[in-house]
């Protein structure tokens, strides 16, 4: 299947916006991934091995934490995976 | 170097005067060119506005939803850009990132692009590039912004033909 790598991890996958990863489930996809392109893993995953919490995963349209199996649903080689890190911020000072 | 069009610099503060007393928020899209210091570059080719999915405090916070990001990103891929950085407005709050916009940053190597709206009106435009090789050591660095206005001359004149 697809993944999609947002701009700041291209430097840990050659450069590419698209790398092509076999696997049954999301975790399998993950753990290929992070085999194939090691520098990734401490970006996506904190030491415990959670995928952190800024960093939204989407399986074709669908964000995988309100997936029922999570990291655990199938996929297929027709199925896109997106990494996209949150955006967010704001002043802070209150008003 | 932040490098951008002056038509896509002035729709950006826009932006920050339409949805005052609101921040607004959006993505830059373009091409990043890799270098040290000076030689690195984000050259935005295209703006997009975004929803400010923080309507319960939207006057001094932002977020943008992430399947607007997914969106975005493929919209992005469809052009043959990538997404190199983010704008938002500070309504009368100056143009510096703030505590909460650093601890909410996490695309490293893109442009974070701030304006100052005082009363309605977009005052600076500051651009700061987050440095950094993880969150651990990321920075926010001051970065110069280059505009272009010849091209928007001669467009503006070739539009007018």
């Amino acid at each position: 299947m697809n993944i999609h790598i947002p701009t700041p991890l291209r430097a840990y996958t050659g450069g590419l916006e698209t790398v092509s990863i076999s696997g049954a489930t999301v975790h399998a996809v993950f753990q290929q991934l992070t085999v194939q392109y090691p520098e990734v893993k401490q970006h996506l995953f904190t030491p415990e091995g959670k995928l952190r919490s800024f960093v939204n995963v989407y399986l074709n349209d669908d964000d995988i934490r309100y997936l029922e199996a999570k990291e655990e649903t199938a996929v297929k080689d027709s199925d896109e995976l997106t990494i996209i890190p949150s955006i967010a911020g704001g002043t802070s000072c209150c008003r | 170097m932040l490098r951008i069009h002056y038509k896509e610099y002035e729709a950006l503060r826009a932006h920050g005067e339409e949805t005052y007393p609101n921040e607004c928020c959006g993505v830059l899209l373009g091409k990043n060119t890799p270098g040290n210091g000076t030689e690195a570059m984000n050259h935005v080719q295209q703006i997009v506005h975004a929803g400010n999915t923080r309507t319960d405090s939207a006057h001094n916070r932002y977020h943008i939803a992430p399947q607007e990001l997914v969106k975005i990103q493929r919209q992005a891929r469809g052009l043959g850009l990538d997404i190199v950085g983010f704008y938002h407005s500070h309504p009368d709050h100056p143009a510096q990132w703030s505590q909460t916009d650093f601890a909410e940053a996490h695309w490293l190597g893109c442009s974070y692009i701030i304006t100052s709206v005082e009363q309605g009106k977009a005052v600076l435009t500051n651009s700061f590039l987050l440095s950094g090789a993880g969150e651990d050591d990321k920075q926010f660095d001051d970065e110069a912004i280059q505009i272009d206005i010849a091209d928007a001359a001669a467009h503006n004149q070739k539009g007018q033909e």
